[in-house]
């Protein structure tokens, strides 16, 4: 077991893991934030996307060691106070059905604006290469995303 | 009545929690004390299991128990059921876990279980467990599966045929069609397809060894019929001392109707154990044990006489059922299949047989559309070969042959009733939706540059809303289609609509509440739509086939309609007044006399006086709660018309999606918002079958789009904009003029791109290609056709 | 699909993750993981220890002085999908590397050193020269990346060997570019083929071209490159040159249930006809 510190949603933790556990299951199990989901296991559909350091990353290609002293955001602190403008702009545009893929998808959108604040409607559909949703067809998503950028 | 709420775009009521992680997925639960299963599966396709050594896996830390499949059998765990068994269908054994000495007979198939302190221990031990088994050579193709000399899968099922299954007199239609004046006859198939639901199946199960009761968290689209199976086949547990609760369920599609081996196997080994248990698929594991879908192989012959009217139409098909029967698949190329035949069109003679074989692949049962979007496709690709071959724009071939609006109700030669359409008012809105006359000059000036632009028309019919019970026992079905709802109005006056249909993302929790908050007067706030829970619901049948407004949703406008019938005479009493004049105030709730509204008895007032029952008429029970039970009279048929543009790269065969416009009638609409984004996520899953999804196995039984690294899901970045609108003929015989809405996206799409790509190869003398339209595919036609 | 038990140190210098190593009879080295943690995952490796080099603050970033360009092998591909002083075709095959957040941890160094056929990364630095540093226990070394990629998953270092940086030539007026053909599952190359050029007195001065995605290592395009030089850069010209293509992947061409050898060989022509195009368009 190696002890990691880590800063997620604002709140310090520190916990013993084995090596091998991924950054995803201690989010889920470990630290009980299960609103990080994961729908693969070859890092191609971004469910489980978080953001490690200000960066967006898939959090079941990163071991919980590799974040030891870095700061996390979920989806879960994602708001602040009240709803993150994507988070306002999924609701807005009918960006999700079941929401399975929804946190991924807002926490990778989240980036994507904030990188770029003039993103074009190509520039999303390219930047939401690494997200899968099967029920949308993307559509919503898409406009939920140009709705984001321009709040 | 006003209609305040039905019909327009209100936001999701569930939304708040998925924006903000607080989805309730099965695979979230954690209880304390919980263990964690693992299953061993096959990696071969056919094989017999002579032997399993579990030592190394058991001496592990932190494993707690391993169980083989005998130990199940030996408990009184049953057999998997089928759920519609057809006249002569041959139903094959399936254990939840395969025992030693039997056979293993599509990679992934169960051989034992883990259960351990993590799902990494466990998965540690599932590596351990070494199985012997002795291979067989393995099926995969649903033709070769029926001939001679094949590997058999079960032993009393020789040929590996399960049934066959015929509609129509096969002489008559042969003779009308070779007495016709063109036949058209065409070899296609309709490839294998993986759901893929975003959520991967999983199950918890809890066991009261006090009360000796399980509660079974699963991932499923339907609790009850999952609750029943488990009862009175699988498990044994009773269905009162079994609870089954679905949460939020990540997506369907279909795959999440089915009962699954995890969800006998987690319960059974809660109780053996006594801890709670979870069992969570890993994406892997979802390719090769959730049912896959579609997979026909089928000969196709149309004829036409000689002013272009269609005479006759045979259709034979062998459909893969996989290793196993899933729970409704002999349904799927059967009645939803060939009584689909006759699509948006007048065809005075139809014959359809299918094969269903069994073959060493994942078992093959209802997948978006089920059925209809085979039909669909077969019935599309002969009328745009047909207009070809005339020399006919496609729409106005079909217009020449479409059922006409003084028709209806229509009736099939293939059983079907079709209840109302227009679909010449369909497709003027798509002509005018898509500037059709100017996408065809565009394509006339592309092509004189050389470029490959096609552009594709599909016309559709689908049946949803299953089904009359009656026609359904009829047709080989185990269980009842109607569909069940409480509207529980609460002392406070606040209102709880309990269904037994069950959401995987269709937005239930706001659309029923919308028709509940018109039906009664009252706010969207104050009502909460509850599912998913057979402790909480009565009984009911769940959600697929585009089903849970037609039906569910009737259900509850009963139940609604019988809270008012309460109330008037509640109102009645205690304002002294006859029921007749008095009037149901539906833009605030309660009853007042009619030409004098002051005169009234609020929602409020009416609903705590029918529980404080001081003053109500001799003779009325307490309480505000009416329970409805809703059998449909029929199938609902909606009719979609799409129209898309594709462009070919020359040089590498990739297709491109350039343009897709959607016309659908769904009858009325309750919420607009939510029919778009039913209809254009049915576009995507339709797209992705005609361009890049397949389901593919080699010979030994291998899957070889076992991940998404193989498997090619539509992504945003190669979707198209979607442009939709709708026409609307209610149906007429529910309540709300509603027909399904969530299968004619994907029904349409894939018989729109196909027609697109083919009218694009069409210069090229390309007749026909099967699905996926891949690169290569397309390229390689291209270079023969050169 | 969970990984298999492992030790992990996190390595504070080049020389401790070599020691670690190379000490070590069943250790792997830990970039960003990206191509290392999914192959845990599925158990297709099982290390007995990780050394974890995502610390090590010297491996990262992108400089450049008199004429070279260096990459540390921690750099990500998002650093160098961004970056201005690397060569056009680098910047933009980064860009097309998998995704936004597996640009964001994948690394350089990650990447070719796990040496996928499919990957994009091998068929940019053999086009481009590229000189892959590399730092072992017998000291430090430079293998041409023409020599660095050996055969499917398999390079040229050896045991203990870390790669350090990644030097190529700064482009000052040949212009280049980097073609894809996507495996519509994966994002993977079926096919990629990187072009760099320089135009002098009408004709083609200077050209390197390699191919990848196709063959099980990355290839340099020789007799597209002998075909072309010194010739004047026309459709004509170029669609002549790219055609020698299909000699240079030779016979070994990798098929897969999306495209098959002789699919991949038979559209190679083009894609490389692309990319010569786009990379002429932008010489200077």
């Amino acid at each position: 077991m190696t002890a990691i510190n880590v800063v997620v949603n604002g709140k310090s933790y520190t916990r013993e893991v084995e090596p091998r556990l991924l950054l995803v299951d201690f989010i889920r199990d470990t630290l009980s934030l299960t609103g990080t989901n994961i729908a693969c296991d070859t890092s191609q559909c971004g469910a489980c996307t978080i953001h490690l350091d200000g960066q967006a990353v898939k959090s079941c290609t990163v071991l919980a060691v590799q974040a030891d002293g870095s700061t996390l955001t979920t989806i879960e602190g994602l708001a602040n106070g009240k709803l993150h403008p994507m988070q306002q702009a999924f609701w807005d545009q009918h960006g999700l059905q079941c929401g399975y893929c929804t946190p991924g998808m807002i926490m990778a959108a989240a980036k994507l604006v904030e990188e770029n604040p003039e993103i074009t409607e190509a520039e999303i559909r390219h930047g939401l290469e690494g997200n899968l949703c099967r029920c949308t067809g993307y559509q919503n998503i898409v406009a939920a995303v140009a709705q984001a950028a321009k709040a | 009545m006003t209609q305040a709420l039905v019909g327009t775009s209100v936001k999701r009521k569930e939304d708040p929690r998925f924006i903000q992680g607080r989805g309730k997925y099965v695979a979230n639960l954690q209880l304390p004390e919980m263990a964690y299963i693992a299953v061993k599966r096959s990696p071969y396709a056919h094989a017999r299991i002579e032997a399993i050594d579990t030592r190394a896996a058991e001496a592990m830390a932190g494993v707690l128990a391993i169980f083989t499949g005998q130990e199940l059998i030996d408990s009184g765990v049953g057999k998997l059921p089928c759920g519609w068994v057809v006249p002569g269908c041959k139903v094959p054994t399936r254990w939840p876990v395969v025992p030693v000495g039997d056979k293993v007979r599509h990679v992934g198939d169960s051989v034992a279980v883990v259960v351990a302190t993590s799902p990494y221990i466990a998965e540690d031990a599932v590596e351990a467990i070494e199985v012997s088994y002795t291979p067989f050579a393995a099926v995969t193709d649903a033709k070769r599966a029926m001939q001679p000399g094949q590997p058999v899968l079960h032993d009393d099922i020789p040929n590996n045929l399960s049934y066959t299954w015929a509609l129509g007199d096969r002489p008559t239609i042969e003779q009308a069609l070779s007495a016709s004046a063109h036949v058209i006859k065409l070899d296609l198939t309709n490839q294998r397809l993986i759901p893929n639901a975003m959520e991967p199946r999983a199950a918890v199960a809890q066991w009261n060894a006090a009360t000796e009761e399980m509660t079974l968290w699963t991932t499923s689209q339907n609790p009850h019929p999952i609750r029943l199976l488990l009862s009175a086949f699988t498990l044994g547990i009773p269905e009162h001392k079994l609870r089954v609760i679905s949460p939020d369920v990540g997506g369907g599609f279909g795959s999440k109707i089915f009962h699954y081996p995890e969800e006998i196997i987690t319960p059974w080994v809660a109780r053996k154990i006594n801890r709670p248990v979870k069992w969570v698929a890993s994406r892997s594991e979802s390719f090769v044990t959730d049912s896959h879908g579609r997979d026909h192989v089928t000969h196709a012959e149309l004829g036409l006489d000689a002013e272009g009217h269609i005479t006759a139409l045979l259709v034979e098909t062998w459909a893969d059922h996989g290793a196993y029967l899933s729970t409704f698949a002999p349904l799927i190329p059967t009645a939803f299949y060939h009584c689909l035949l006759s699509g948006l069109y007048k065809i005075p003679l139809i014959y359809g047989i299918t094969y269903a074989t069994l073959t060493n692949t994942v078992p093959v049962d209802a997948y978006r559309g089920a059925g209809r979007p085979e039909a669909a496709y077969v019935v599309e690709r002969l009328i745009d070969l047909a207009a070809r071959k005339l020399d006919l724009d496609p729409i106005a071939f079909r217009r020449h042959n479409f059922i006409q609006p003084e028709e209806f109700p229509y009736q099939t030669p293939v059983a079907m009733l079709y209840d109302s359409g227009d679909y010449n008012r369909l497709f003027d809105k798509a002509q005018e939706l898509s500037s059709y006359s100017e996408l065809v000059a565009a394509r006339e000036a592309a092509r004189a540059q050389g470029r490959l632009v096609g552009i594709g028309v599909s016309g559709c019919i689908e049946a949803s809303g299953p089904a009359p019970s009656k026609v359904a026992g009829a047709l080989g079905s185990a269980v009842g289609f109607w569909e069940s709802s409480i509207v529980r109005v609460h002392p406070s006056g606040k209102v709880s609509v309990l269904t037994g249909s069950h959401t995987h993302g269709q937005g239930h929790e706001t659309a029923f509440a919308q028709i509940v908050a018109d039906q009664l007067g009252v706010p969207m706030e104050d009502i909460e739509v509850i599912h998913g829970d057979t402790a909480a619901i009565p009984f009911g049948m769940g959600t697929y086939g585009s089903r849970s407004m037609a039906v569910g949703g009737s259900a509850i406008v009963k139940s609604a309609e019988k809270v008012r019938k309460k109330m008037l005479k509640i109102a009645a009493h205690q304002l002294e007044a006859a029921e007749e004049d008095l009037t149901y105030d539906f833009n605030g709730g309660g009853v007042y006399v009619k030409g004098s509204p002051s005169q009234k008895k609020s929602f409020f007032d009416l609903s705590l006086g029918a529980y404080t029952a001081h003053n109500l008429p001799d003779g009325l029970e307490p309480g505000l709660e009416e329970q409805a039970f809703y059998d449909p009279a029929n199938f609902t048929f909606p009719n979609s018309a799409h129209i898309c543009q594709v462009e070919i790269d020359r040089a590498t065969g990739e297709v491109s999606v350039q343009k897709y416009y959607a016309v659908d009638d769904v009858g009325n609409v309750i919420n607009p918002m939510l029919v778009d984004g039913q209809i254009v996520g049915g576009i995507a899953q339709g797209i992705g079958q005609a361009l890049w999804e397949y389901g593919a196995y080699d010979e030994s039984g291998q899957l070889l789009s076992g991940t998404f690294m193989d498997y090619a899901m539509p992504r945003a970045d190669v979707m198209p904009a979607i442009h939709t609108a709708r026409t609307v003929t209610p149906s007429p015989h529910n309540p709300l003029g509603v027909k399904g809405a969530g299968e004619m996206g994907t029904i349409a799409a894939t018989v729109a791109v196909a027609h697109a790509v083919m009218d694009a190869l069409a210069p090229l003398g390309i007749r026909h290609l099967d699905m996926p339209f891949t690169a290569e595919k397309v390229w390689s036609a291209i270079q023969e056709a050169a | 699909m969970y990984p298999s038990k492992f030790d992990y140190v996190r390595a504070q210098s080049v020389e401790e993750a070599v020691e670690r190593t190379s000490s070590h009879s069943n250790a792997k080295l830990l970039a960003g993981g990206h191509s290392l943690i999914p192959a845990l995952k599925l158990r297709l490796a099982q290390p007995d220890l990780l050394v974890d080099l995502g610390r090590i603050a010297a491996l990262k970033g992108i400089s450049r002085h008199n004429g070279t360009v260096s990459v540390g092998a921690l750099t990500t591909h998002a650093t160098c999908a961004a970056s201005d002083d690397l060569p056009k075709v680098w910047s933009e095959a980064a860009g097309l590397i998998g995704d936004p957040q597996v640009r964001n941890r994948g690394t350089v160094g990650g990447n070719i050193a796990h040496a996928d056929p499919a990957s994009d990364l091998p068929t940019v630095l053999i086009a481009l020269g590229a000189q892959i540093h590399v730092q072992g226990t017998a000291g430090s070394r430079a293998i041409p990346a023409d020599e660095f990629f050996v055969d499917l998953f398999t390079t040229s270092l050896e045991e203990g060997e870390i790669i350090t940086r990644v030097e190529v030539p700064a482009e000052s007026n040949q212009g280049s570019a980097y073609t894809k053909v996507f495996n519509p599952a994966s994002r993977y190359a079926i096919l990629g083929v990187a072009a760099q050029v320089a135009i002098a007195g009408g004709v083609c001065r200077q050209l390197r071209v390699a191919a990848g995605g196709s063959t099980p290592k990355a290839i340099r395009a020789h007799h597209v490159e002998a075909a072309l030089q010194g010739q004047p850069l026309n459709d004509t010209t170029i669609q002549h040159a790219a055609a020698a293509i299909a000699e240079d992947l030779g016979e070994e061409v990798i098929g897969d249930m999306y495209a098959s050898a002789a699919y991949r060989r038979s559209i190679a022509a083009q894609i490389a006809a692309r990319a010569l195009s786009a990379a002429a368009a932008r010489a200077r």
